[in-house]
């Protein structure tokens, strides 16, 4: 029982990352229809900037753990910005297939950069929060993990506030919605879609923070994996649905961990895209997302 | 292209021509036009699935590991059966080899049919997706397998590639694919590229079509795997990852997007580049990268493709 509790609650503190990432992957799909797939680079590189900045501030301390954290979620918002800026706007009502290759390009082109400049071999990610275990009977549990849920919390909350409480998310779900309408009652749509990409990578980067802290080797390359998982955890709790990439990364955690665990655990990385081909098969709106017919 | 046939026999010749003269040819060159004609290979028969009919596969290099493990198995565990421990002669294992890749194309087709049936009713970006992620599960699976030789690999693989099979299996799969594509039946997978809803209103079964184009092209993407396993005496399951396939794209898209001889023109040049680019080899992806962004922002329809006009995407 003890050790069912301590998977769930690493499951728990992995899915929260995986929701992060998810969330950048849902908002962008919701006002451009398509799968930004830099996005999962854009997390590497909040974790980069995590490893620079971690060597200025003093270790171990909550104001210097919090400073990296925002640098790098300020950091991955304005790269964010920039690629849609430079690969994605000139595409805009370009044929789909067309901005996907754009953004596969963009992908290997941040992850490829990052082994040139960064260098390819893995690097320790400093500790900038403070660290303790706490134990609870049999029950383990690191101040990383709790500060990784707690954040991703935090962060989601602020999301939901921003996307249904302010003008600019009322903007962002009108351009989702149906974005010609939107332009004729006067939202700016590069503007929206340039703050949703902002919003989207600075989710990615503090994902980055949180994923470093409890993986702490870093490489250009460490994205791929997560970010892909991060999408299959979209696409679960249906794409463009914002408490659905919550609840989707929560699973997908939570499933792989408990999969890690087990004597399969060299499947481990087949997992996701075992759920995510079932999930298109029998579901492919998601669990949250409602079903839409393909008008002509 | 009238007589077709006659290409194809002209072609076979040609092979079997400079393979008699192949022992005069430059080792180093002769591995360069290897390593070309293979990657023709990958890149015609990728075209088929991503140009013709219109669909995006990111899982090429899958079903060309699945290929070069079954023609490798193939050959290693029955070789020795059917030759004998002498190894037998030229011939025989000439045929041997020709059954080693036809078995390669073989389980690389059954693996595109396992793919395609459940993931050809996706579009655009999922079945980008689901056939990158199947990818990732064909790799994770060989590396789980024992008598594959599982992370390490299969090694001591008989090198039976030479510049004759390479050749006549480039001849082959343009020859299939330009065939299909200007046949009667063929025009369905263009008419699926150009619009899936109209071809289904004049009756068309596009899902028929989009399985066809993916068996195929997975056909020969094993075949290529087997040339290539046999070339390279040892292959890897990290050997045949998702940069493979993204190497494989790049041709195509550069080659623009159902053009048989731009494809085939890119193929050439790609495989062209790292070599007389070997001191900025680190460099090569992000060449690779910038070229789709590009590409994509200044010339969509391809590097290679001259019909002006007629930009298909």
């Amino acid at each position: 029982m003890s050790e069912f509790l301590q998977q769930l609650l690493n499951g728990l503190s992995l899915g929260a990352i995986y929701a992060l990432i998810a969330l950048g992957y849902t908002m962008v799909y919701g006002v451009l229809r398509f799968i930004n797939f830099a996005h999962s680079d854009v997390f590497m590189v909040g974790a980069f900037i995590g490893y620079y900045l971690g060597k200025l501030v003093p270790e171990n301390t909550v104001w210097g753990g919090l400073v990296v954290l925002l640098a790098a979620m300020l950091g991955c918002a304005l790269l964010g910005m920039i690629i849609e800026r430079l690969a994605y706007r000139p595409l805009r009502g370009a044929a789909t297939l067309n901005v996907l290759i754009t953004a596969i390009g963009v992908s290997l082109l941040l992850e490829y950069s990052g082994q040139v400049f960064f260098g390819a071999t893995p690097r320790t990610f400093p500790a900038v929060f403070p660290s303790a275990n706490y134990s609870f009977g049999s029950l383990v549990i690191s101040s990383n993990q709790i500060l990784v849920i707690v954040v991703a919390a935090l962060l989601m909350v602020a999301l939901q506030l921003i996307v249904y409480r302010t003008k600019i998310g009322t903007a962002m779900r009108a351009v989702s919605l149906n974005p010609k309408a939107a332009q004729l009652v006067g939202v700016n749509n590069d503007v929206v879609i340039s703050f949703t990409f902002g919003l989207g990578s600075a989710l990615a980067g503090a994902g980055g923070i949180l994923y470093a802290l409890n993986y702490p080797s870093i490489d250009p390359l460490m994205g791929v994996m997560p970010g892909l998982k991060a999408f299959v955890a979209a696409v679960l709790g249906g794409i463009g649905n914002i408490p659905g990439a919550a609840l989707g990364g929560l699973l997908l955690g939570t499933v792989e961990t408990f999969v890690n665990g087990s004597q399969w655990s060299t499947y481990k990385d087949a997992i996701a895209f075992a759920i995510l081909i079932i999930i298109l098969l029998f579901r492919p709106a998601g669990l949250l997302g409602k079903f839409t017919v393909e008008k002509v | 292209m009238p007589r077709p046939h006659l290409y194809l026999l002209a072609a076979l010749l040609a092979a079997l021509g400079i393979s008699q003269v192949s022992d005069r040819i430059d080792p180093y060159h002769l591995d360069v036009l290897t390593g070309i004609g293979i990657n023709i290979i990958l890149a015609v028969s990728l075209n088929l699935v991503n140009g013709f009919t219109g669909q995006f596969s990111l899982g090429h290099a899958g079903f060309m590991s699945v290929g070069a493990y079954a023609a490798a198995a193939f050959s290693l565990f029955l070789g020795p059966q059917l030759l004998g421990s002498a190894g037998g002669t030229p011939f025989q294992q000439g045929c041997l080899f020709f059954g080693a890749l036809l078995t390669g194309g073989f389980f690389a087709s059954l693996a595109g049919l396992l793919v395609g049936v459940p993931s050809l009713r996706l579009k655009g970006d999922y079945l980008a997706l689901v056939t990158l992620g199947f990818g990732e599960i064909i790799r994770v699976i060989i590396q789980n397998v024992e008598f594959l030789g599982g992370a390490l690999g299969l090694n001591g693989i008989p090198p039976y590639t030479t510049i004759f099979w390479v050749l006549a299996f480039v001849a082959l799969s343009v020859f299939v694919v330009s065939c299909l594509v200007n046949s009667t039946y063929g025009r369905g997978f263009l008419a699926t590229h150009d619009d899936e809803i109209a071809s289904e209103a004049v009756g068309l079964n596009t899902t028929h079509y989009k399985i066809v184009a993916f068996v195929i092209g997975a056909f020969f993407a094993g075949t290529a795997g087997g040339l290539y396993g046999h070339f390279k005496m040892t292959i890897t399951p990290t050997g045949f990852d998702f940069t493979k396939s993204v190497e494989i794209v790049v041709m195509v898209i550069m080659g623009g997007m159902g053009n048989t001889l731009g494809v085939i023109l890119a193929a050439v040049l790609l495989t062209l580049l790292p070599e007389l680019l070997r001191p900025i080899a680190e460099y090569r992806m992000i060449i690779y990268s910038l070229l789709l962004i590009v590409l994509m922002l200044v010339r969509p329809q391809g590097l290679f493709n001259f019909k002006l006009g007629k930009a298909k995407t």
